[in-house]
């Protein structure tokens, strides 16, 4: 057991937490009775086709049966049956379907954190029409229950509950944001008692790619909008979501929403981060028992509403043959598809779609977490040859995404692959190619 | 009682009660567990996500362009025995005059001699789909009893089905006999088993369909 967490589950009384088995089957009948009637419904239906396993990137490069999405799910449909299932008695009874064990458990590790980024492209094939995205959402719950989610994940989880943060840094993420300003020359808004939008940013943003942070504050003020980061829910981020700790995610999802409602704020503006995007946009009000008093919208949303209305002036981008690509939770799942392609043309990017586009497209490969689990890294390379290839297949100059984690895989398949292409940030060029005089009108 | 008095009597109507009950329970055992309202604001209209539902019945019947390379050739074989079982189940005049019998109205059928060619067909199909289910890498680290038992049973009511029409191996009523008990075991193994995708497949569809069409992605 050398990447359990060492959590015990919230299922079980301390006492009884002592063993992986006892905590294990504590996990399995609280993911068994907590499921609910639509997860329920999804695991009924499977006829056992396997053609989720054609839409799964993991299983396109490695024709390895056991990334089959479907099969990641294999134990807690088996602790359904046994538990839940309209037949669970019969199952119990005969011995049909035996407890899921620890051990077994384990395996499954890697099959629903290295070897899934969550991306729901496998959601996109099934012809029962089976969200088996979902599943592996709610079967990563009950790993976090039973002490099984990868270290790596955990950790940040924890820390990010704790402080604010997924990890410490020398410098606290509030005072490395004004050095960006400082540095790219323009006003941060930090913790304004109103305004109408609060920001938020992607650590990775802060840690890897200060422009864009810099860019998305530059934007706003040009735009004159009343808007304000918030020291206390700074990072877009949720590792909570990734770990699979459902309260965790929760904990975290609170400090943006209770420093949106303490600013009076209209809107949240998500960045240019693909996960925080269905953490907030799609989850957080489940959550937070109650329809969230704001919008939830992505910055290209945002943006590309602000182009249509005449209010963003964009100049025409001198940049050459372009491609772009939609990260799975914002497209695939979340449904912002449109905007990236209208900012895109109202800077006259000659866009050259990838054979696999929009809600198509395949994932980087760093989605889900994937990308903070060092032990995944060989089978992440391999899984992202696929989508590295599509994008050198357009032959385009430049490669954008609006997505900071995705751009920070393919950074590393950069570093890894030496890939001669690099990925820009979307909201970035949008920045670079502002264009008419700073507003003031809100 | 002779034993087609058995299946055609007793048999058949023990099977249909089994078959009801146990349906009913399968659907209302899942259904009774907690739903969950979604409480994120939704993006689109309740318009588009009921149309979005529906759409999705229909559009999931054949693979998205992108994914036909991989999958249409599966895809294909499996329709085309579903095809091929619902033309002999419901095509076939005396199986007609047995629905007819229950329903209370009856519909025009193929001829016997297509009947008998479309079920050489659809058991042919059949031979293919189980061969592929043990060969197929994946299918086959899928597969339990469930399946196997499954495909046998409704295949054993395919051949019973065509050995009756065709008299071959023993008298037309104890063929016949045998045929009806054949699905006089579909009937109590259904609830039990995969073959309750036949209720499944469409609200699966349409509430896969009709989530993703309020956050107004693609399905």
């Amino acid at each position: 057991m050398s990447d359990i967490t060492g959590t015990f589950t919230a299922n079980l009384a301390p006492e009884q937490a002592e063993t992986a088995q006892v905590r294990v089957e504590g996990a399995m009948r609280g993911f068994a009775h907590e499921m609910g009637a639509l997860s329920a419904f999804r695991l009924e239906s499977c006829i056992h086709c396997g053609i989720c396993a054609d839409a799964c990137h993991f299983y396109i490069a490695t024709e390895d049966p056991q990334y089959t999405p479907i099969w990641k799910v294999e134990p807690f449909k088996q602790a359904y049956k046994r538990e839940a299932s309209p037949f669970a008695p019969l199952y119990r009874l005969f011995g049909l379907k035996r407890k899921v064990t620890a051990d077994q458990l384990e395996q499954w590790q890697h099959l629903l954190f290295d070897s899934c980024n969550m991306c729901g492209r496998c959601s996109l094939i099934c012809p029962m029409g089976i969200d088996v995205a979902a599943l592996i959402e709610q079967a990563r719950h009950a790993m976090f229950d039973a002490g099984l989610a990868p270290k790596e994940l955990y950790q940040k989880a924890l820390h990010q509950r704790q402080s604010g943060q997924p990890e410490p840094t020398s410098e606290p993420y509030r005072e490395q944001l004004q050095a960006i300003g400082t540095r790219f020359g323009v006003d941060m808004p930090l913790d304004k008692s109103e305004a109408e939008i609060m920001l938020c940013v992607p650590r990775t943003d802060i840690e890897h790619y200060p422009k864009a942070v810099a860019a998305l504050a530059r934007v706003m003020q040009h735009l004159g909008v009343s808007c304000t980061f918030r020291s206390d829910g700074l990072v877009a981020e949720n590792y909570g979501y990734f770990a699979g700790g459902k309260e965790w995610q929760r904990d975290i999802s609170l400090r943006l929403i209770n420093q949106a409602i303490a600013c009076k704020a209209k809107t949240l503006l998500v960045p240019e981060c693909g996960h925080a995007y269905t953490a907030l946009r799609w989850e957080a009000a489940d959550l937070y028992g109650k329809p969230l008093p704001f919008k939830v919208r992505h910055v290209t949303e945002f943006l590309a509403d602000e182009l249509a209305a005449g209010r963003l002036k964009l100049s025409q981008s001198a940049i050459g043959k372009t491609t772009f690509h939609d990260p799975c939770q914002l497209v695939r799942k979340g449904g912002v598809n449109d905007a990236p392609r209208e900012l895109m043309a109202g800077m006259g990017v000659k866009l050259e779609e990838l054979k696999n586009h929009g809600g198509f497209s395949f994932c980087c490969g760093g989605g889900g977490g994937v990308i903070d689990i060092e032990r995944a890294a060989p089978l992440r390379y391999r899984t992202m040859e696929n989508k590295l290839r599509e994008i050198d297949d357009t032959a385009a100059e430049t490669f954008l995404t609006s997505c900071s984690d995705c751009r920070r895989t393919f950074d590393d398949a950069k570093a890894h692959f030496s890939w001669d292409k690099s990925p820009q940030s979307l909201l970035e060029l949008v920045a670079d190619n502002l264009t008419g005089a700073t507003e003031t009108r809100r | 009682m002779d034993l087609l008095g058995f299946a055609r009597g007793p048999a058949l109507k023990i099977a249909i009660a089994i078959f009801c009950l146990g349906v009913v329970w399968r659907i209302v055992g899942f259904a009774l567990l907690r739903l969950g309202r979604d409480l994120n604001r939704p993006r689109a209209s309740v318009l588009k996500f009921l149309t979005g539902g529906l759409v999705a019945v229909g559009s999931r019947s054949w693979p998205h362009p992108q994914f036909i390379p991989r999958t249409g050739a599966g895809e294909a074989l499996g329709y085309s025995y579903h095809i091929g079982l619902f033309a002999v189940v419901l095509l076939f005049t005396p199986h007609i005059a047995f629905l007819g019998s229950l329903l209370g109205f009856v519909w025009p059928g193929l001829p016997s001699s297509l009947i008998t060619v479309i079920s050489v067909l659809t058991l042919t199909l059949f031979l293919a789909v189980l061969f592929r289910r043990v060969t197929n890498p994946v299918m086959r680290m899928l597969s339990n009893f469930d399946d196997y038992f499954s495909w046998l049973i409704t295949a054993l009511v395919l051949v019973t089905g065509l050995a009756a029409t065709a008299h071959i191996g023993a008298s037309y009523e104890k063929l016949l006999a045998w045929h009806v008990l054949s699905v006089d075991a579909l009937l109590i193994w259904f609830p039990f088993g995969k073959l309750m995708h036949a209720f499944y497949i469409f609200p699966s569809r349409a509430i896969n369909g009709a989530i993703l069409a309020r956050r107004g992605a693609i399905s």
